[in-house]
């Protein structure tokens, strides 16, 4: 994972809100192989095999799941690493998920 | 057929290829690699040491597929566009480049590192193949049912290999 570790970059700080917590979700798209998105889980996330696949049957069929929250910088953090294995994530403040 | 990947006694992949199979796989890399330019930065030596490029996001389907914005709004998702992409490119061009350096016909071995690498790379591959032939998620239903006259046939029966040849390698590092 080396050549895709995110650079440590200042942010202007007008849009920093410390109070609200922040998520990532992946959205389902008719590509991703199930096996994979839950391989991709539990490689990025260390989450176990089970709640790796919950998450990924989330996608599957609600169409997308929050599969990590925290700061703002910890979920652009994970979204840049979820885009290097291909997934559609995003992330955004959780008052609006 | 290369009967897929699996589990190297004492860490890594292994796998068989055929010439064909071998040449198809390095056509779609490579197609890949001239789609995925590497990481481009401005003038400003700054930015570029810092990899900060573009905030527009592409218009070609594959590449807004391959780097999708990270925000619903425009503003930020340029923003995170601009300090992230760079980065992505290069790592995916990395994965590209060591599928290429690997991919041979018989007998393949992957370490687990280059297994990673391979794993990323054919996502990528399917996921332009995907965009490309405009899959659904019942692609394996349209190809059972499709003529071998269809002008689609070779790409869709190319897509349904790399499919089945990704979940091989992920079953096998697991």
């Amino acid at each position: 994972m080396g050549s895709t570790a995110p650079i440590a970059v200042e942010r202007p700080s007008s849009d920093v809100r410390p109070d609200l917590p922040w998520v990532t979700i992946v959205w389902n798209d008719p590509v991703n192989l199930m096996s994979y998105v839950t391989y991709v889980f539990q490689t990025v996330f260390g989450y176990s095999k089970e709640k790796a696949e919950k998450l990924m049957m989330d996608v599957h069929h609600k169409g997308k799941a929050v599969v990590s929250s925290g700061t703002r910088e910890e979920m652009e953090r994970d979204v840049q690493i979820l885009h290097s294995y291909g997934l559609w994530a995003t992330l955004q403040s959780d008052s609006l998920s | 057929m290369s009967s897929g990947f699996k589990s190297r006694h004492g860490g890594g992949v292994i796998a068989q290829f055929e010439a064909a199979e071998v040449s198809i796989l390095r056509s779609l890399v490579t197609q890949v690699l001239g789609l995925v330019a590497p990481g481009e930065t401005g003038d400003d030596p700054l930015e570029r040491a810092l990899g900060i490029g573009s905030a527009q996001q592409p218009t070609d389907p594959v590449l807004a597929r391959l780097f999708p914005s990270a925000y619903a709004d425009e503003t930020e998702a340029g923003e995170f566009r601009r300090y992230t992409e760079a980065t992505l490119r290069d790592g995916k061009r990395a994965d590209a480049q060591t599928m290429l350096d690997t991919a041979h016909p018989g007998r393949t071995e992957l370490t687990a590192e280059q297994a990673q690498a391979w794993l990323r790379s054919l996502n990528d591959v399917r996921l332009a193949l995907g965009t490309r032939l405009e899959v659904t998620e019942e692609v394996h239903e349209e190809i059972a049912t499709m003529s071998e006259d269809d002008p689609r046939y070779p790409a869709f029966v190319t897509y349904d290999w790399l499919t089945y040849l990704q979940d091989t390698l992920v079953r096998a590092l697991w």
